[in-house]
């Protein structure tokens, strides 16, 4: 009987918690088809009429570009990026999971400590390297970072997976004359797949979420993503913000990493927990 | 003498299995990328912090004249420290217990645990956004909706973004809401705990509140210390709520170290004198994580008797 009031109370918290927890994105959800007037004037989370000004106005954004270039852009910029973190760390975390090799320990460990390494403190001669290659307004600076593995977490994250394939499936490959390279794509990159996918997952939100580096390295206009548009729209020198249409690019903009948490939950719970606890 | 040390190299390669230069191959983009992307940009900018340097001039070195004047005349850099790790001290602590409180409802063996999770879990997928500091800049505007909210139970509107320390709270308010990673990770570690030990505790007469503090809060206290090491480091640097939602305001309130150096670096272009700050910045992360780390010998508890 205890057992059961108990049970009652905690449902009770976690529906309680729940609301609150979406109850902003929801609002969001429908504040997009809401009127300027309507947002600050009503509570009412249902629209009154389903407009779908904020959109149509918003996505023309200031006229010059319009979101189509923004998410084009932002498109341009993140999938490249995943696909070489991708390749990169993969390979990286096969490299130090496998081999025995002059040096490793302490690589290893200096792999692990840029775990700790803020991004303000290597931002400004980055910056200062990346101008002088003549990459600043490019999306190079995104993508060679990825391509040279700069992400410790995922590689950190690959190589406690590996740990958990028996060395006898490779080694066994070797044994056949199948050389370390092919190993890797023929045998383990399939079994990898799991861990592989949390990469994917995580690395394409984080780089979509991005701002700080996006605010850095890309200067005019017509190369914005959606991070720098957003931004500006609430910059607007003069006029009003039109709110409406802020909220309902702001919303559209949260989609994507939306439909792909939906689609891929469970290499979420996957990724956190392998990255994070021991294997 | 060179030739023992050549002896001495060659045997220990010969330890090495035959194929070890493929390792050194495989993991050589991480090499590149070390060296050329973060030792040598983590070195420079310890060298820019003794220049004038800005994009527009190399810069001459100018000693520890950046540090002084960052540590006695700069109105804003004590102001911005002590806020940096007041936003931490409060937003980290208040992320982990709420994420802790949520886990171990979730592990009560409930069902619809997985969609309790998946909505749980869902602010956090939007990260650092702009689009999240969007929507929580119109909430806490001063006609937003909670101050809507406020007015229809009759509480007085607040400020939220209008005065410092009410913003401050406000933007860690954001922070917590995406508990949902350590929350992931707590409830990971609450499923290892083996069942057996609160049952003989409850056999000795145990009550559920000393069990929290004698087996579950040691069980998980090595993800305990993990998360409270990732999001004090995340805490330390952040930025883009601070630069959207209130760009330092009213009155440097928000105005965190992260904001600092962006401003001093690319709007003012002192980039020796920022990196000086983002030196400072580096230092406090390096000295908070091994504090963690020293002080974890006391209190994180390794079940396997912290062998690897």
């Amino acid at each position: 009987m205890r057992k059961g009031q108990h049970k009652i109370g905690a449902y009770f918290i976690l529906v309680c918690v729940g609301i609150l927890m979406v109850y902003p994105l929801v609002w969001l959800f429908f504040a997009t088809f809401k009127s300027n007037q309507e947002l600050f004037g009503s509570l009412s989370l249902w629209p009154k009429d389903f407009l779908t000004d904020g959109l149509v106005k918003g996505w023309k954004a200031s006229g010059q570009f319009t979101y189509t270039r923004f998410y084009l852009n932002t498109f341009f910029m993140v999938i490249p990026t995943v696909l070489f973190t991708v390749a990169s760390t993969g390979i990286v975390s096969y490299g130090f999971a496998r081999f025995r090799f002059p040096g490793k320990k302490l690589l290893f460990l200096l792999m692990l400590s840029t775990l700790m390494l803020p991004d303000s403190v290597i931002i400004i001669p980055r910056y200062v390297l990346f101008n002088k290659f003549g990459w600043v307004d490019t999306y190079l600076p995104f993508w060679i970072p990825g391509l040279l593995a700069c992400y410790p977490f995922f590689i950190f994250m690959q190589v406690q997976f590996l740990r958990g394939i028996p060395k006898e499936l490779d080694e066994s490959a070797w044994v056949d004359g199948c050389n370390p390279f092919m190993t890797y794509v023929k045998i383990l990159f399939p079994l990898m797949k799991p861990a592989i996918f949390s990469v994917t997952i995580f690395q394409f939100l984080w780089r979509w979420n991005d701002y700080f580096n996006n605010l850095i390295y890309i200067s005019s206009v017509k190369n914005y993503t959606i991070s720098l548009a957003l931004k500006m729209s609430i910059d607007g020198t003069g006029a009003v913000t039109q709110w409406n249409q802020v909220l309902s690019m702001s919303f559209l903009s949260m989609l994507p990493p939306t439909l792909l948490y939906f689609f891929a939950q469970k290499y979420f719970v996957e990724g956190i927990t392998a990255g994070g606890v021991k294997g | 003498m060179t030739e023992l040390k050549q002896k001495s190299t060659g045997a220990k390669l010969r330890r090495y299995p035959r194929n070890w230069k493929w390792g050194i191959l495989f993991i050589s983009p991480w090499i590149l990328g070390f060296f050329g992307l973060q030792l040598y940009p983590l070195l420079q900018s310890f060298y820019y912090s003794f220049t004038d340097f800005s994009i527009l001039s190399d810069g001459k070195w100018i000693g520890i004249q950046n540090y002084r004047e960052l540590f006695a005349k700069d109105r804003y850099f004590w102001k911005s420290f002590i806020l940096t790790i007041k936003y931490a001290v409060m937003t980290v602590p208040m992320k982990l217990i709420f994420a802790l409180f949520i886990a171990m409802i979730l592990n009560m063996k409930l069902k619809c645990i997985n969609i309790f999770r998946t909505i749980y879990y869902l602010p956090s997928i939007m990260g650092g956004s702009v689009a999240v500091s969007i929507l929580w800049k119109f909430m806490f505007m001063k006609d937003g909706i909670v101050n809507q909210l406020f007015r229809v139970f009759g509480i007085p509107a607040v400020n939220w973004l209008g005065m410092p320390d009410t913003a401050l709270f406000t933007i860690s308010l954001l922070v917590v809401w995406q508990f949902g990673s350590s929350m992931v990770l707590f409830l990971a570690g609450l499923k290892n705990v083996p069942q057996e030990l609160y049952e003989a505790a409850s056999v000795d007469g145990a009550g559920k509140i000393r069990q929290f503090f004698t087996i579950t809060l040691p069980m998980i206290s090595p993800i305990i210390l993990f998360n409270f090491m990732m999001q004090t480091i995340n805490a330390l640097q952040e930025f883009t709520a601070v630069s959207v939602i209130t760009n330092g305001g009213p009155n440097h309130g928000t105005y965190l170290l992260g904001l600092k150096i962006y401003e001093d670096a690319f709007s003012t272009l002192k980039m020796g004198y920022a990196s000086a700050t983002s030196w400072v910045l580096f230092l406090v992360v390096l000295l908070v994580t091994s504090m963690l780390f020293k002080s974890s010998d006391a209190w994180v508890f390794y079940n396997d008797g912290g062998a690897d």
